[in-house]
């Protein structure tokens, strides 16, 4: 009896001695490391012994990275951060850990979060693998010095779609455009009033949609702007749009709630209080962006209760999750964390706006969006499809049915 | 060989010599052998391995376990996949347009450098050789601000030159045209990736036919000269005839890399290939389809049959010139 006493006690110590010397490494894309470093001393207070190597890298060589990495088989971070549109290629392909299972167990969350974040982590055949830490509701940026020269107030220009544009024709008299790229809205568009069920590109049954209503009326709307000459023509991410923000040559720009961050930290900070936000125009329900934790097959089968302990304190804690807010600017995928006094703050750079608010509302509204392994290469083909509509006048109709085709082409297999 | 091997063990020869003979015989492979083992582990299995992969249906995130064998479907499908041939028009075309002006303008370039302007050729042949040698990201990211609709300075400039009343009997026609839409619109696409490999790559053929020019001895043109032979006659009738196989290696070069572009329309076009894939190399959708569209199967059967392109290419080239090149040399 002693004698097993001391096995115990000896195995005890042995386990704990190995706890004492874990690393968790952890790969994000910029800026999450400055969010990570910020909470990491909570986290390690919990869990002494244990050091946490975060890997910073680009956003799109994170993501390679991670695909390499997964297909070798090594290499991969023992916790990763994943974007929503790279979720799509790692839906139904593997190489993370199903954390429905135990001992992750994960849907005992799922009531906590935004429904269609939670969802869009999931695969069809019901395995959670990956766990939503910020969304991004969709949003409308908008000059407000054009709005005051033109006199309109901000919910006529929303209140449709028609009367956005004629918004439009009024600006662009005063040489003004609208929007940077009419391909911005079409992507708006084709984002919302998606059947409970359906993706983006794909309904429930995996078929593409590229030929429905959906894209077709997206495609009209983005045309109208385009043979107007209401859009700059200017490609998103360009020197030419930084700069269009910083001159006020375009008047609105729809994105996601992130790209406030953007605009105050470095791409037009001296326009701090020209700006406000606002729905989309026809009061559209957009999902634009939002970063998810996940656990990579490899990830060493000792940490995994210290990988998922990590993923559950900034995922679940809605402190933390607030805290990524002010850090970098994630918009929390709890709701619980809307009623914290930091949502009604006025901020600054839209002039004293209570946004965060508005998109609080906005965020508990999506409907969800189902994702599909086809994603990728079917948002990439749409995009080229619209490209040729709008920039080589090409039937719509004729075009999109080519699309059609070239995704059934593509998803083969 | 199997003589020796038995004389090398014959008992009658004493165990030292024996050694010497089997090191005499075995050294020069071993000093060779950290080639050919670098070789076969960075040469020759990945060619291996991308042929046997040209056969399979592999998605890389699923693990090495998940290869299928389809025979040549990935080979068929390719074959009527309009990307795929997309993307082979629009590598001949750039590689067309780029590559003819490079060497129509390097060699009478080179020409000038050695016969006239002799006492800046080094320093210009330097010059002209500095886009060879900068990073072609960073070349084509400074181009992308050039090519710049709005704020673009090459637009300004055209702009300028358009509006300028020196210069609008000449310009004043694009006026209407103006700003041009470089790298958003479809049909501006290909002629700007054009300039920027043009423009990155001419001063390698300077250097190339520079060098070729020296071996054409001063007395062919001192006795053209005696005889009255003006500049443009010695041009055509002494320099370009004793060029031919420079121009025939510098093409050769040119073929290849040119069918090969990858980064600059990459970089241009922001990695999507632009409006209606105008600017998507092959290279680039192997690329794609590898890494962004995780098909590795069918990035492999576009590796090779982009490599049956570059050598049919290249073999038709030697066939029509490369004989005749190398007689004038003789």
């Amino acid at each position: 009896m002693k004698k097993i006493l001391v096995l115990m006690l000896a195995t005890l110590l042995t386990a704990t001695v190995a706890l004492a010397q874990t690393t968790l490494t952890v790969g994000v894309f910029e800026p999450h490391k400055t969010h990570v470093d910020a909470v990491l001393p909570q986290f390690l207070a919990n869990h002494p012994g244990v050091t946490v190597e975060v890997r910073q890298l680009s956003f799109g060589d994170h993501h390679d990275l991670l695909v390499t990495n997964l297909a070798t088989g090594s290499g991969a971070a023992d916790v990763v951060v994943l974007e929503i549109g790279f979720i799509a290629r790692f839906v139904a392909e593997g190489g993370l850990r199903d954390l429905s299972e135990p001992p992750f167990n994960a849907d005992q969350y799922a009531d906590q979060f935004v429904g269609y974040a939670w969802r869009q982590g999931r695969t069809a055949d019901g395995r959670q693998i990956a766990m939503p830490t910020d969304i991004a509701p969709g949003t409308m940026y908008y000059r407000r010095d054009h709005l005051e020269a033109t006199g309109w107030d901000i919910e006529d220009v929303v209140a449709s779609m028609d009367s956005y544009l004629e918004w439009g024709r009024e600006l662009k008299e005063r040489g003004v455009f609208l929007v940077a790229n009419a391909s911005t809205v079409a992507d708006g568009l084709v984002r919302a009033n998606i059947p409970a069920g359906d993706g983006i590109y794909f309904n429930a049954a995996g078929e593409p949609q590229l030929n429905s209503e959906r894209f077709l009326t997206a495609a009209r709307v983005a045309k109208a702007i385009r043979d107007e000459g209401l859009d700059a023509e200017i490609g998103a991410w360009s020197n030419e749009w930084f700069e269009a923000f910083r001159q006020g040559t375009t008047a609105t720009e729809m994105s996601g709630v992130w790209l406030l961050g953007h605009f105050r930290n470095w791409m037009a900070p001296d326009t701090s209080g020209l700006w406000g936000a606002s729905r989309f125009p026809g009061d559209l329900l957009v999902s634009w962006g939002g970063s998810y934790w996940a656990i990579p097959n490899q990830t060493p089968a000792d940490k995994l209760d210290l990988a998922w302990d990590f993923i559950r304190f900034l995922t679940t804690t809605p402190e933390v999750q607030l805290d990524a807010y002010r850090n970098i600017d994630a918009f929390p995928a709890m709701p619980v964390t809307y009623d914290d006094p930091m949502f009604a703050e006025p901020l600054e750079f839209l002039a004293g706006q209570q946004a965060r608010l508005m998109w609080a509302t906005v965020a508990e509204q999506i409907p969800g969006v189902a994702v599909f392994p086809g994603d990728v290469i079917a948002g990439e083909i749409w995009s080229s499809a619209l490209s040729e509509i709008l920039n080589e006048g090409r039937d719509i109709h004729a075009a999109l049915e080519e699309a059609q085709s070239l995704i059934v082409r593509r998803i083969r297999r | 060989m199997a003589q020796s091997a038995s004389a090398a063990a014959s008992p009658r020869l004493p165990w030292s010599t024996r050694l010497d003979k089997l090191q005499r015989r075995v050294a020069p492979y071993l000093f060779i052998s950290p080639f050919f083992i670098l070789f076969a582990i960075f040469g020759l299995f990945p060619i291996v391995f991308s042929m046997y992969l040209s056969l399979q249906v592999w998605n890389p995130i699923q693990g090495l376990g998940t290869m299928r064998y389809v025979g040549l479907e990935n080979y068929v499908w390719l074959m009527d996949d309009p990307w795929f041939w997309r993307s082979i028009t629009n590598t001949l075309w750039i590689a067309f347009a780029s590559g003819l002006p490079q060497h129509l303008v390097a060699i009478p370039l080179a020409f000038a450098l050695s016969r006239g302007i002799r006492r800046f050729r080094h320093p210009l042949t330097a010059a002209y050789f500095l886009p060879f040698i900068t990073s072609a990201v960073a070349i084509a990211i400074v181009f992308q601000t050039i090519f710049g609709t709005q704020f673009g300075i090459l637009n300004q400039a055209l702009m300028y030159l358009a509006n300028a009343p020196w210069s609008a009997w000449l310009f004043g026609g694009l006026a209407d045209g103006l700003p041009v839409n470089w790298l958003g619109r479809a049909p501006n696409i290909k002629p700007a990736i054009s300039i920027l490999v043009w423009w990155q790559f001419f001063g390698f053929n300077v250097v190339l036919y520079a060098a070729g020019l020296a071996t054409i001895p001063r007395d062919y043109y001192e006795a053209a000269e005696i005889d009255g032979a003006s500049v443009a006659q010695s041009f055509f009738h002494i320099t370009l005839p004793l060029l031919r196989p420079m121009i025939f290696f510098a093409v050769t070069l040119t073929i290849i890399g040119n069918l090969q572009l990858f980064d600059q329309p990459f970089i241009l076009t922001g990695g999507t290939g632009g409006t209606g894939q105008a600017g998507m190399t092959v290279a680039m959708y192997l690329y794609r389809t590898a890494f962004e569209w995780l098909e590795m199967g069918t990035a492999a059967a576009i590796s090779w049959l982009l490599f049956l392109l570059i050598g049919t290419l290249t073999l038709t080239h030697f066939y029509f010139f490369g004989r005749s090149g190398l007689e004038t040399r003789g």
